[in-house]
C-alpha cells in the first residue's frame, strides 16, 4: 500500500516531464508559440486568398481553433502512451498508476498557458479588449482538461492490452482536425449536425471560446450544460476502465 | 502482528502475456487455444516480523523477483493473500524511476516522492540524501553522465533515508565500492536494531550470511527450506556444488 502526497508526487511528475520535454530544445518553449503562429499563416493564406472565407479577422478566428486542438491532441497523444511509456515507473514503483496520464496531460498545460497567452495578445492585437465574460475562460478550460484526463485514463489502459491504441488516436485526431471548426465558423453547420458538434467537447470549447474572445459575450448555458456533462462522464468512465485494467498492467507490460 | 505476510501465495503468468498488437488479439479471438500458464510463485507461505532480515536465495528462474514484486504490492496474487504493513522502500533495479536527462538533485525530489515523502519530509531528507550518497559536486549535474557506481549510491541513499518500515533490496548491492558498501551495511544494521524488516535476494552468500538472520530457498516457484541463515545457505551451497562434483566422479 502506498500512502503518500499524491498532490506532491503529481506536481514531481508533471515537472519532470515539462523539463525533459523542454531541456531537450534549443528555443525551449518558444516553439509553443511558433507552431500555431505557422499554422495561423498557412490557413490565413488558404482561406482568404483561395478559398476566402466570409469570416472577419481570419488570423484570430482560426487561432481560437488552433490553440484548442493543439493543447487536445498533444495531452491526448502523450497520456496514451504515458502509462506503456512509464514502464520503470508502472513496473517498479508501488505508486497510484492513475498519477501517471493525469501527469503526462497536466505537463502539457504548461504549454497551453502559453498558447492561451498568444491567443489573447491576439485577440488584443485586432481589436479586441478584456472585459467580465473573460472569467469564463478558466471555466472552460478546466472543463477540457477533466475531459482530456478522463479520455487518456481510458485509452491509455487499452493501449496496454492493444498497443494499437496509439495508432488509433493519431489517426482520431487527423480526422479531428476536419471535424471541429477550426477553420469555419459554427454558423456553417447545417442544424441538423448542430447537436452533434455540441458532444464534441473540443467543438464545444471552440464553440465558447469564440463567444468569448470575439463577440464579447457569455457562452450559453446550453453549450457549457454539454461540456461539462460530457467531460464528467468521460471522467467517471476513465477511471472506471483505468480501475479495472490496472491490475493487469504488471503482466502485460 | 507480522510486518509481511504470505498465505498460500500463487503466482501464474500466461506465456502469450507479450504479444500485444491487435492482431495477435483477432488470432486468438477467432482461433481460441489453451493458454499456456507458468506458475512462478506456488503456495509460498512465511511471515516477516518487525525486525527481521530475510534473505530470499535460489536459482535464476526460481520466483525470487516475484517474491519480492507481490511485496511491493506491484501486481497482485493469482491465489492466497499478501499482506503488507507500512511504508515500502524498494531498490528493485538500479535507477527505476530516475530520468538519464534531469540532474542527481531533481532525480531525488522525484524519488522522495513516488517513494511516499510529502513536500516537507521531502525538504527535511534531501541534504541527508546527498550526504549520504557521496555524491557532492556531481548532484547538479545530468544523471546519464554518473557511473554505474555513483548510480547506485544514490538509489541507495534516497531509499534508505526516505525512512521505510521495509527495505527490500534485490541484487542491487554489487555495484558499490567498497567502502560505500560498508556504508550501506552500516545503514542496513542500524535500520534493523531500530526494527525495521528487510528482504534481500542476492547471489553473493557472504553478504546474506552477515546481512540476514533467516532464509527462504526458492526453486521453481516452491519453497525447498525456510530457517536460520547460517545452516540454509550452507546446504544451499552444498547444492550448487552437488553437480560439479558428482560429474568430476564421473570422469
Amino acid at each position: 500500500m502506498w500512502r503518500g502526497d499524491s498532490v506532491f508526487l503529481l506536481e514531481n511528475l508533471v515537472l519532470k516531464d515539462f523539463r525533459i520535454r523542454y531541456r531537450n530544445m534549443s528555443l525551449g518553449v518558444l516553439w509553443s508559440v511558433l507552431n500555431p503562429l505557422v499554422m495561423m499563416g498557412a490557413l490565413t493564406f488558404v482561406f482568404t486568398r483561395i478559398f476566402p472565407s466570409p469570416v472577419k479577422n481570419f488570423p484570430v478566428f482560426v487561432l481560437c481553433g488552433l490553440v484548442p486542438y493543439n493543447f487536445f491532441t498533444l495531452a491526448w497523444a502523450s497520456g496514451t502512451t504515458s502509462v506503456v511509456d512509464s514502464a520503470p515507473l508502472v513496473k517498479r514503483i508501488p505508486m497510484p498508476r492513475e498519477i501517471v496520464p493525469i501527469a503526462a496531460v497536466l505537463s502539457t498545460c504548461l504549454h497551453l498557458l502559453i498558447q492561451i497567452l498568444l491567443l489573447l495578445s491576439a485577440v488584443v492585437v485586432f481589436g479586441g479588449h478584456w472585459n467580465l465574460h473573460w472569467l469564463w475562460l478558466p471555466v472552460v478550460w478546466i472543463l477540457e482538461v477533466i475531459f482530456v484526463c478522463g479520455l487518456a485514463m481510458l485509452t491509455s489502459a487499452v493501449n496496454v492490452y492493444i498497443r494499437d491504441t496509439r495508432y488509433v488516436v493519431e489517426s482520431a485526431t487527423t480526422v479531428l482536425f476536419w471535424l471541429v471548426p477550426i477553420f469555419y465558423s459554427f454558423d456553417a453547420i447545417p442544424a441538423k449536425y448542430v447537436g452533434i458538434y455540441e458532444l464534441n467537447p473540443v467543438a464545444n470549447l471552440v464553440f465558447c471560446l469564440r463567444n468569448i474572445l470575439l463577440q464579447a459575450k457569455s457562452p450559453p448555458s446550453s453549450s457549457l450544460v454539454k461540456l461539462s456533462l460530457v467531460s464528467f462522464t468521460m471522467l467517471g468512465l476513465g477511471t472506471l476502465v483505468f480501475r479495472r485494467g490496472k491490475r493487469g498492467f504488471f503482466e502485460h507490460i | 502482528m507480522p510486518v509481511i505476510e504470505f498465505k498460500n501465495v500463487s503466482k501464474c503468468f500466461h506465456r502469450h502475456a507479450g504479444q500485444m498488437l491487435l492482431r495477435d488479439r483477432i488470432a486468438r479471438l477467432l482461433r481460441p487455444e489453451p493458454r499456456e500458464r507458468f506458475y512462478a510463485l506456488s503456495n509460498v507461505s512465511f511471515e516477516a516480523k518487525a525486525g527481521e532480515s530475510i534473505a530470499i536465495i535460489g536459482h535464476n528462474g526460481a520466483g525470487k523477483s516475484t517474491l519480492l514484486n507481490l511485496a511491493t504490492s506491484l501486481c497482485d496474487p493469482t491465489d492466497g493473500t499478501v499482506t503488507v504493513n507500512g511504508r515500502v522502500a524498494a531498490l528493485l533495479e538500479l535507477g527505476s524511476g530516475f530520468h538519464p536527462d534531469l540532474t542527481g538533485a531533481e532525480n531525488v525530489r522525484i524519488n522522495a516522492a513516488l517513494l511516499g515523502l510529502n513536500r516537507a519530509q521531502a525538504r527535511a531528507s534531501f541534504d541527508q540524501i546527498v550526504d549520504f550518497s557521496g555524491i557532492g559536486d556531481f548532484m547538479d549535474e545530468p544523471l546519464r553522465t554518473y557511473s554505474t557506481g555513483m548510480m547506485m549510491r544514490l538509489a541507495f541513499s534516497v531509499a534508505v533515508n526516505v525512512d521505510p518500515d521495509i527495505l527490500i533490496v534485490d541484487e542491487v548491492l554489487g555495484v558499490g565500492d567498497q567502502a560505500f558498501f560498508s556504508k550501506c551495511f552500516d545503514r542496513i544494521m542500524q535500520f534493523r536494531r531500530a526494527g525495521k524488516t528487510i528482504l534481500c535476494v542476492s547471489h553473493s552468500l557472504p553478504t546474506l550470511t552477515t546481512l540476514c538472520d533467516r532464509g527462504i530457498w526458492l526453486d521453481h516457484g516452491r519453497v525447498v527450506r525456510a530457517g536460520r541463515v547460517e545452516g540454509l545457505i550452507e546446504e544451499y551451497s552444498h547444492s550448487l556444488g552437488t553437480p560439479l562434483t558428482t560429474a568430476a566422479e564421473a570422469r
